[in-house]
């Protein structure tokens, strides 16, 4: 009846998503959601493998504020290569080897990756022998580079998964 | 005055993403690389019409037209997510690829009779 308490940021989050989705933060509307959030909390949490507390929100704040500009280059440099007619898209598949082991920081990743340039995660495999996530990544242009799929792993890690690392220890 | 032209602006810029995404998906030569236009020119594009749209009501004095920041969430929430369960597909149905497959994730015979 009460789980909801054990889980207080889920429940404002709800709350808070609801007053956005009404448009008001009239009493009727704040103790309807309230309501909501809390009967909706109690019902899914069983569904979480475990609590987790977002551990630095300055670093989060950081990584999304760095993926929305990342976002905006995408934008531009795909719109780039589909608008020359001259260029052929050169696509190549990399296998990039996870060192993030929480499935929510990996649902992350795999959209901070799909979200940014020239990048789309396509598929999530747990090979037997060390235990470690490989996430296919296909890339959009530049595999006729060499070294090209050992650069764009590096800079994946570097630039998503180590900050990633770091909010989710 | 200058919120109309700034309005303007960003629904122009947003449906230019929106367009260049949709003559992505025409030219881009195989399945995964068309993949590319709906998670990324089309995010920026209805972005950019979905901050002019709040923008615009907010304006007209009816108080913070916040609605729009949430089907933004939403949208980057979801849309990689699409994108992912279409490659999946795809790959499992062994759609034509200009890039070489990884092993590991090809699928086998035994897979696709399943």
């Amino acid at each position: 009846m009460m789980t909801w308490l054990r889980f207080p940021l889920t429940t404002l989050a709800l709350l808070a998503l609801w007053l956005l989705l009404v448009g008001s933060v009239g009493p009727g509307q704040v103790l309807l959601g309230a309501l909501l959030a809390a009967l909706i909390t109690g019902a899914t949490a069983g569904f979480w493998p475990r609590r987790r507390r977002p551990g630095r929100p300055w670093l989060i704040l950081r990584y999304l504020w760095r993926l929305g500009l990342d976002i905006l280059t995408a934008n531009v440099r795909v719109a780039a290569l589909v608008l020359d007619p001259r260029r052929r898209p050169r696509p190549f598949f990399v296998e990039l080897p996870l060192a993030l082991e929480d499935p929510f920081a990996i649902y992350l990743f795999a959209s901070t990756v799909s979200l940014t340039p020239g990048t789309v995660s396509a598929d999530l495999r747990r090979p037997a022998d060390d235990g470690r996530t490989l996430l296919l990544v296909h890339a959009l242009d530049g595999g006729d580079a060499t070294g090209a799929a050992e650069r764009l792993c590096r800079d994946l890690k570097q630039r998503y998964e180590q900050p990633l690392m770091e909010i989710f220890p | 005055m200058l919120i109309d032209l700034l309005v303007s602006a960003l629904v122009l810029l947003g449906a230019a993403f929106a367009l260049i995404g949709s003559i992505g998906i025409a030219r881009l030569p195989d399945f995964f690389t068309r993949l590319h236009g709906p998670t990324k020119a089309t995010t920026l594009g209805i972005g950019a019409m979905l901050a002019a749209s709040s923008l615009h009501f907010s304006v007209q004095g009816e108080g913070l037209a916040l609605h729009e920041l949430l089907v933004i969430v939403f949208l980057f929430m979801t849309a990689p997510v699409s994108a992912n369960l279409l490659a999946k597909a795809a790959l499992h149905l062994r759609v034509r690829s200009i890039a070489a497959i990884p092993r590991a994730f090809r699928a086998s015979a035994s897979d696709r009779s399943q």
